[in-house]
């Protein structure tokens, strides 16, 4: 059963040069339990579309139009005071820079029972022994002791497991996390994805991934979303686009990744270039999105813009070519 | 045999931190204590390793940023880390840089012409104002960018394309050595495949050496030809790509290279987990400095510091472990 569903999502911003089309008629669904990855490049939409579920777009100068209906309810149709009992609680978040999405004058103790006392009710007492267990959970060393720290006291990999226990306290359905270890180091992201799969089989909060790393998405989702100029381009089960990614967009990303190991194996090859730039999102686009960079873009392209197909069982891509088969790279 | 390139002998760099209210009691942050390396000409030598590990204070070293605390750099034969301004300045021309940044390390008021010809002006390269004007031109055709562009200021540029002007900067002194400091790490993944292949063509075409620090080790394997591993502001691995790739050695070059997340899903791997975080380099930990998150630990490493040696052909190994006899 689908815990999310997102229709026709716009988020839209009035800017001095016209309006910003961020967001342009987004669909898609999350399951209950489900981890769904969201990728793409840097202004394709992927972040602005996990601050709108969130409602954290202001208006003006956003908008967001469509529907977002989180267990039954239109998301967009609440007041800010419905909204409010909902975040932290039913949606959380954890964004990619903890420093700054943590408050540096309270303790971290603070911030984890300042949810559950808002959300669930505790007091005090019971609050700060929930969040000890928290701590504990996402495995940071004397609990007992860093609740009465301070965000500057703990490196950037305790940080985010703050974060993460901030916004696992309430036991979300839902977690939206924006980049989570991006700024991380290499070993510290192997911890901190290691944790995040483990926390999921416990706790059982369907995730939503945001994020340009490939390799993240390969190790932590189900399904994967790939936006573009605030589009969604595709959509398909993890292995299945990997496999076999149907539009000329995913097939460039990919083929624009050096794999580890590949000096070894004799696969080691010029990387794939995507040539030109994102299109200008303030101006419209008539065709494809994507036209204007694609090496198989036509006349067809560049004046009808593609709709989401199924190219195969649950794998729905927006190219006009992408059925013939003739674009495999 | 001509001398290496570039060579690097025992390099330190300590900062001074200070602590309490007036800064009377000074601790030293040792980000880099004791590296050596050599660097031949048109060869690759990634610096590699976790934030805080000195990587870029090497580099920084090495361009002369600021004067380090001992050892030698030595370019071509000849000692830069001491040399006279005068001397220095031409040595200057033949080392240059390319940041990661491509929005903070280009002057946001010049021109793009400017840019390029202020390092031509600098060192006195060109014979006439034509001959700098081809110059300019030439630079802009290398890195693909059009020549009309010259008139523009960096902030009409992407991020991808303030990289192509910041490499082409580089290029417009002649140098033998570019160091490259994260420079494609702010990239997207399709503009930092464009990037990757750019210095690759201009290493062919030049003959250029590139000091490539970098935290992304697949992109590292793409354009290497030697890697250091740097850990805690000392070097525990350095050997060609194949056998950094194929058969590491060091348990913290192991554990690294198994915490890539691999774009293939379903991946039969199984990452070494490092417990911990890295301990902080003004208190660095005794004996080998990984032994707090080694998984292989014996009471040696505790005390003993293990020193670089020869592991097998090139493959020079920093661990106590290595030393002991196979089995």
């Amino acid at each position: 059963m689908a815990l999310l569903e997102v229709e026709n999502l716009q988020t839209h911003f009035r800017t001095p040069s016209g309006i910003n089309r961020a967001v342009d008629g987004v669909s898609f669904h999350v399951n209950e339990g489900e981890t769904l990855a969201i990728v793409g490049e840097s202004g394709c939409g992927k972040s602005v579309t996990s601050m709108s579920l969130m409602r954290l777009i202001p208006e003006p100068p956003g908008r967001i139009a469509g529907a977002i209906r989180f267990a039954g309810r239109d998301l967009l149709k609440l007041s800010d005071r419905e909204m409010r009992a909902i975040r932290g609680n039913d949606i959380s978040m954890i964004f990619q820079e903890p420093m700054t999405s943590l408050n540096p004058v309270l303790t971290v103790g603070r911030q984890i029972r300042e949810t559950l006392m808002i959300h669930q009710g505790l007091d005090k007492q019971a609050a700060e022994a929930h969040a000890i267990e928290m701590l504990t959970l996402v495995g940071i060393p004397e609990p007992k002791r860093r609740v009465r720290e301070y965000p500057h006291q703990l490196s950037g990999g305790m940080r985010q497991r703050v974060m993460i226990a901030v916004a696992l306290a309430c036991n979300p359905k839902l977690l939206i996390a924006d980049e989570p270890t991006t700024a991380l180091d290499v070993t510290i992201q192997a911890q901190i994805l290691k944790l995040m799969l483990d926390l999921k089989s416990r706790v059982g909060a369907a995730i939503i991934l945001i994020t340009h790393d490939l390799g993240v998405v390969a190790e932590i989702a189900e399904r994967v979303m790939v936006m573009y100029a605030g589009r969604k381009v595709e959509e398909a089960p993890v292995a299945e686009l990997f496999r076999s990614p149907r539009h000329p967009y995913t097939q460039g990303l990919l083929g624009a990744v050096p794999r580890l190991g590949s000096s070894l194996t004799g696969t080691a090859r010029r990387l794939a270039e995507i040539p030109g730039q994102v299109p200008d999102l303030r101006k419209p686009i008539t065709g494809c999105v994507f036209a204007g960079r694609c090496a198989l873009a036509t006349d067809l392209c560049r004046q009808y813009a593609p709709g989401l197909e199924e190219k195969a069982p649950r794998h729905v891509a927006a190219c006009h070519y992408a059925a013939k088969g003739a674009v495999a790279a | 045999m001509s001398p290496p390139l570039l060579q690097v002998n025992d390099l330190k760099k300590h900062f001074p931190v200070s602590k309490g209210l007036f800064g009377r009691k000074s601790e030293w942050v040792y980000a880099v204590d004791g590296v050596s390396f050599e660097i031949a000409r048109g060869e690759t030598l990634s610096l590699v390793g976790e934030s805080g590990c000195g990587k870029s204070t090497v580099g920084r070293a090495i361009l002369r940023l600021f004067d380090i605390t001992s050892g030698q750099v030595i370019l071509d034969g000849q000692r830069i880390d001491d040399a006279h301004p005068s001397t220095m300045r031409q040595m200057r021309r033949r080392v240059q840089v390319v940041f990661q940044d491509p929005f903070s390390s280009l002057n946001p008021r010049m021109r793009v012409r400017d840019i390029l010809a202020e390092p031509i002006r600098n060192f006195g390269l060109a014979k006439s104002a034509e001959d700098l004007e081809v110059r300019v031109t030439a630079l802009m055709d290398t890195v693909r960018l059009p020549r009309e562009a010259l008139n523009r200021r960096p902030h009409e540029f992407s991020g991808g394309q303030r990289q192509r002007i910041g490499i082409a900067r580089a290029l417009a002194a002649e140098p033998e050595l570019i160091v490259c400091d994260e420079a494609v790490s702010a990239l997207d993944v399709s503009v930092k495949a464009q990037i990757v292949n750019l210095l690759q063509d201009l290493q062919q075409k030049f003959g250029l050496a590139l000091l490539f620090i970098s935290h992304d080790l697949a992109i590292v394997e793409h354009m290497t030809h030697r890697v250091a591993v740097m850990y805690l502001g000392k070097i525990v691995e350095v050997a060609p790509r194949r056998e950094i790739f194929a058969a590491p050695r060091h348990p913290y070059t192991k554990a690294l290279l198994s915490a890539v997340p691999l774009p293939e899903p379903g991946a039969q791997r199984n990452p070494i987990i490092l417990g911990g975080d890295v301990p902080s380099p003004i208190n660095p930990p005794s004996g080998c400095r990984f032994h707090t998150r080694c998984p292989y630990v014996f009471d040696r490493c505790r005390t003993e510091e293990p020193q670089l040696r020869a592991a097998e052909g090139d493959q020079w190994v920093a661990c106590h472990l290595d030393a002991l006899p196979a089995g």
